[in-house]
Parts: C-alpha cells; structure tokens; sequence
C-alpha cells in the first residue's frame, strides 16, 4: 500500500500503537472493504459480512474499558480507526460511529451495571448491533421540539412516537431512544421485539447508500423502568453527538484522501493532448487545493484528538472540525470527480461515491449550518438559532 | 514448543524507492515501513503451532533503533517475546545470520521461522546461512508445513511443481506465499502489546563479507507502440513482428 499524504510529517507526533492500528484498518479495508463496496452500495444493501471482521480487529467500543469488551484506547485511535474505515465508505463508517459514540457511549455513560454488563460485550463482539434515535420527521435541526414522548406508568414507562432517518434502526438489537418524559428529553433503551416497537427501512437514498437507514415506531410501546438512563435534558444526547462528530471529523478525512488520491494517480496517467492532464496548471490547481485542506484538516484533527485524550476539547472545537473536514472533503469528492472526467461518475473509481455519500454527511450530525450558528454564537455570544 | 522468528522491517512493496545521495543505499525519506510480508507468513505459521502445541513465540530482528516498531508488530500480531538485536544497519545478509544464530544458540528453540526472502534487498540467502551456522536441516520456500512430534512435513514450490520433504525437528523454515493467511492485529492486542517489554542485545557490528557498489532504478520507457488498421500501421505491425518480435 502507498504512503497516504502527509505532507506536514504529522505521523511523527502520532505514537507506534496509533501508527499501528490506524495501518491494520487501513489494510483491512484494502482487502476487504474497497474490492466489494461498489457492487454493495450499487445494491444498496449494507455488506453484513464486514460486521464480525470488524468485531475481530477491535472496531466496536474502541475507548470502552476492557471490562466490559472494549479495548481502552485513546480517542485518537478512534479516530484514527474512523479515517481509515470512511476511505473505504462512509457507510462503514457509520456503522461504527453510531455502534461506538452513539449507542455504546450513552450505556457506559448513563446505564445501570446490569444493563452495561448485558449490552456492553455483546455490542464489542459484534453479536449485538445498536441504533440511536433522535430525529424525527418533523424535528432534525431542532430536537428540543421533539414529540416522541413517555409516560411513567406502575412498571416503567409507555413510549409513543415516531423517529426517522436511524442509521441501523432496522438491525439494531437495542435502540438508544430519545424522548420526553413530563417535558424534558430522557433517554431510553428499547430492545428489539418489545410489543409496539418496529423499525421498517427506508428505502430510495441516493447517499450512503451501503448504510441501512430506518424509521423506528413505537406504539405504546412499555419499557422497563430500569432502562431509563441516568440523564436529563438534551445534553445526554448532545454527549453522544459530541463523540460522533469528533469521529467524522477523523473519517472526512479518510474520504477525501481516498479522492484525492485517486485524482492525483488518475491526473498523472491520463494523457490529453499529448501530455499528462497533472501537467496543466487547472488540473494542479484542484490538486493543490485538495492537498493544502487535507493537510489542514489533518492538523485540526491531531490536536483535537489530543484534547479528547485529555478530556478537554469543547463541544464547539469539536463543531470547527466536524464543519470544516467534512466540507474540504465534499469539496475535494467533487474537484476529484471532474479531474476524472467520464471515469468519474464510473463505480471502478471511488470518487462519485464519496461525494454522494458525504452530502449525508454534511446533513447529519448537526448540519454544516447548524455548526456554523454554533460558532458563531460561540464568537459573538448571540445566538441566531431561532 | 519454543518457536524463534527472525522479522525484518522493510519499505512497503507499493512505495516509489529513491536512491540516496550515496548512490548505494535507499533514501527512507516518504518511505513507509512494514513488517516484511513473507516474514507475516512465518509468523502466523509459528503463532498457529503454539495455539495448537503450546509453548512460545519469540520475535526477533537485527537492525536499528527504528526496528521496535517492527516488533511491535510482531507482538500485537501475538509474539509472546521480543528481541531487537541493536546495532547499526546491518552490513549484509551474513551478519545478520551471525547475530541471529549467537541468540537461537542461547534460546535453543525447536523450530526457526523466517520469510524465505525480504523484499528489500531480496538476497534470499538469510534461511540457508542461519540453518548452515547452526548446523540444522533447513527447508525452504514452504508453501505447506506439517509438524507432528517431531516430525515435519512440509510442501515446497519449485519451478512448475510442487516438491514433499521431510526432516525433523529442530530446523529452519523459510516461508513462501501460501503457507497461510496471516492475521490482522486486533486493537486490544496491539494495547497489550505496548506493554511487552522488548529485550534489547547489542549486535557484533560484523565487518561486510559482501559490499554494495551501486543501486540504480531501471529506466521505464515506453515499449508499447500503438497501430491502426491503416495500410502503413499494418505494413509496420508486420514489419515489427518480423523483426522485432521475431515471432513470424
Ligand atoms: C443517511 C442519514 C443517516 C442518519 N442517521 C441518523 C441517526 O442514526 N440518528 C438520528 O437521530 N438521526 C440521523 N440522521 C438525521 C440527521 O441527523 C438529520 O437529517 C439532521 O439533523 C438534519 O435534520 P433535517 O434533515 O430534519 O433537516 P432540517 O433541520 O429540516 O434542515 C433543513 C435545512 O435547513 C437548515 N436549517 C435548519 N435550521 C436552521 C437555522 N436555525 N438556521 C439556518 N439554517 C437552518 C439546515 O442547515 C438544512 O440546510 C441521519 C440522516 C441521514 C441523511
């Protein structure tokens, strides 16, 4: 395999066992991801082979203590893992941003010890698969105004509600749900076949197409009380995302080195009037733009990275970086794609997928707007939200 | 069973080598380095053996400092031990196989793994001169190996065929391409692993026996010539099959 772009010498500061994970999942993904998702996402059916292997190299609960099946690395090596997984496909991706940060996250966090100890190891070995549900059809941008709601009833709590857009709901085991109880959101954990819960999915993406994405419906559907979790209000979910969008900003990275190394090699063997098309000052151009984010982008995450190990990056660092990598790397996806020319709308080249899958990606997990509201409250100290 | 395996670390087999300023050694600028994947072989067919017999797995290789990273490897993959044999870059394959041989001589191990070549240098002498020093059998370019007692089997590839030997233990294997499908190290190995300590000797900096001269890149050019179907592009195909290509 080739040396991935580093032009700034940043795997100096990254230590041996980063250096090491972040190669075995490259590799993997080399071998077993990059030579089938093509055909997947053409099919639009998510690859279920790919969920034990990932189970095995240590993918699922990366930062979860070894006591309950993870592995206890640094969020860095998470992110790292998510870089690597995301130049394969987003949709990998996101299977185990959601499985990680947003279903085994919230358990470790918030569950009682029984429940950790019931769900944690299963979720780590990949014989249970997890979702997280808190958009809804009428509520993305805004989940405070959410519907979904519980009522406490003798033995627990009666959901009813509807979410929509759950990366996994249809295969989940267990689903994080987020709804209001008396007014406030709280967050429950739903077990696949209880009475009045079901997860159809949705059908007709143009992106992040090898990702099953659903809806999930409850209808009076009874929880037990003890799977209520231990927070209150939006910032039990605002914690998940944080730990999402912290790995998308590792995995934009991943997509766009995977465009842009395709455009570079494909720039430097296509011949257009008797020269190679990376001999035009154009074509440059877009190469250099796309090296000079990346690289960026790659400086961005290093540090944020750290400040995750140290337990101090801000939700709104983490925002900086989720809005920024995510836009350079569609950017990149699309500069990538003309330099392609016809082979760029082609499945044998990784470029078309990316850029389509990196428009759910710009969407979900707070939408490049949101981010941007977020920062610019944080700066000026108005909010323009509403 | 106690299984040594001699790991090297080489340039990555994708990487565009550039000769240093030398003239006779690799530039390791924007090179990146891996465990050398027939070495990969061995050690997954030394990691199999001790799931199935017991009994240990010790990693070894001679070089620089940088070498740990290799051992690393080699440990998060399941090596229970590790031994850098520090030195300087070491000068040719003979040193190396002294080096190896003065610690296999201390370790007395049942069974001696290596790739039959590293794609660096590629000068597939390592296995020969290790088995030779310390006077073991040596089978090489393994492709399948079976070990019952001390018994062992082992299926080597040859010019268009296949060849079965037999020998028995201890003895060197050299590893080829087929022998198995080696693991991916899993992330909460390569946690354990940062916690291995990694034995360090120093290397006798043996004098070079051989020297190396001069490393030079062949030239690509383009050979392919593109014809049409126009009179003169036939004229010429027939022309360059004749002459040329010598083929009719
Ligand atoms: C493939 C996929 C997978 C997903 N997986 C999950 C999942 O697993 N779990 C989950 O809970 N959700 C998931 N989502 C949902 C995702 O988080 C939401 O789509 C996202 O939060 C945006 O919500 P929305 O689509 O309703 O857009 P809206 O909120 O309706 O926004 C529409 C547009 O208006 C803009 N906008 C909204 N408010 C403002 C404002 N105040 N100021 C300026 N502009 C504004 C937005 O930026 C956007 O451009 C997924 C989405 C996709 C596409």
């Amino acid at each position: 395999m080739q040396k991935s772009l580093d032009y700034l010498n940043l795997d100096e500061l990254y230590s041996e066992e980063e250096i090491l994970f972040r190669d075995t999942v490259k590799s993997f993904v080399y071998d077993e991801v990059s030579p089938i998702i093509d055909e997947y996402y053409q099919k639009g059916i998510y690859p279920v082979e790919l969920t034990p292997k990932l189970a095995e190299l240590g993918i699922f609960g990366i930062t979860v203590p070894t006591e309950y099946g993870g592995a206890g690395a640094n969020y860095t090596m998470y992110g790292l893992a998510m870089q690597e997984l995301e130049r394969g496909d987003s949709a990998i991706r996101s299977f185990a941003s959601v499985q990680n940060s947003l279903v085994m996250y919230p358990i470790l966090k918030y569950a009682n010890e029984e429940l950790k100890s019931k769900w944690l190891p299963k979720l780590a070995n990949g014989t249970a698969i997890g979702c997280f549900g808190l958009t809804e059809p009428d509520y993305g941008s805004n989940p405070s105004g959410m519907i979904t709601n519980a009522v406490e009833t003798e033995s627990g709590y009666l959901l009813n509600g509807a979410k929509m857009w759950i990366t996994n709901g249809t295969v989940a085991d267990i689903a994080v749900v987020w709804a209001k109880l008396d007014g406030v959101v709280n967050g429950f954990l739903v077990e696949k076949g209880t009475k009045g819960f079901s997860a159809p999915e949705m059908k007709g993406k143009y992106s992040l197409r090898a990702s099953v994405t659903s809806e999930l419906i409850f209808q009076d559907c009874e929880i037990p009380k003890e799977n209520r979790l231990n927070v209150v209000g939006l910032r039990g979910p605002l914690s998940c995302l944080s730990q999402a969008r912290f790995g998308i900003a590792y995995g934009a990275v991943g997509a766009a080195l995977s465009v842009y190394e395709s455009a570079l090699e494909y720039s430097k063997t296509r011949i257009q009037f008797d020269k190679p098309i990376a001999s035009f000052q154009l074509v440059q151009q877009k190469l250099v733009y796309m090296m000079n984010e990346i690289t960026k982008a790659q400086l961005i995450n290093y540090r944020l990275g750290r400040l995750m190990d140290e337990q101090r990056a801000l939700p709104q660092q983490i925002s900086l970086a989720k809005r920024n990598n995510v836009e350079i790397a569609l950017e990149s996806a699309r500069l990538a794609r003309e330099i392609h020319g016809a082979n760029g709308i082609l499945g044998e080249y990784p470029v078309m997928r990316h850029a389509a899958n990196l428009e759910s990606v710009k969407t979900y997990e707070g939408t490049n707007d949101i981010h941007t509201l977020i920062l610019g409250q944080d700066i000026t100290g108005f909010s323009a939200f509403a | 069973m106690n299984i040594l395996v001699c790991i090297s670390r080489v340039p990555d087999t994708a990487t565009k080598v550039i000769i240093g300023s030398d003239g006779k050694s690799i530039d390791p600028k924007g090179v990146k380095y891996i465990l050398n994947p027939y070495d990969e072989l061995a050690l997954e067919e030394a990691l199999r053996l001790r799931e199935k017999n017991g009994g240990n797995v010790t990693a070894i290789t001679v070089g620089t400092a940088e070498a740990t990273e290799t051992l690393r490897n080699a440990l998060a993959m399941g090596a229970d031990n590790a031994v850098l044999v520090k030195g300087d870059e070491p000068a040719d394959s003979y040193s190396v196989a002294v080096n190896l041989a003065d610690y296999a001589k201390k370790m007395n191990p049942d069974v001696i793994f290596l790739g039959k070549q590293s794609v660096d240098f590629d000068s597939l002498q390592l296995p020969s001169m290790l088995a030779e020093i310390l006077g073991l059998p040596s089978i090489s370019v393994v492709s399948k190996l079976t070990i019952d007692g001390t018994n062992v089997s082992a299926e080597r590839d040859i010019e268009g065929g296949k060849e079965v030997v037999s020998t028995t233990l201890p003895c060197v294997i050299s590893a080829q391409k087929g022998l198995n499908d080696p693991r991916y190290p899993k992330l909460p190995d390569i946690m354990k692993a940062k916690k291995k300590p990694i034995e360090e000797i120093a290397s006798n900096n043996l004098d070079a026996r051989t020297v190396v001269h001069k490393m030079e890149i062949p030239l690509k050019e383009r050979k392919a010539k593109i014809l049409g179907d126009s009179v003169q592009d036939i004229e010429m195909l027939v022309t360059l099959l004749h002459e040329d290509a010598k083929v009719i």
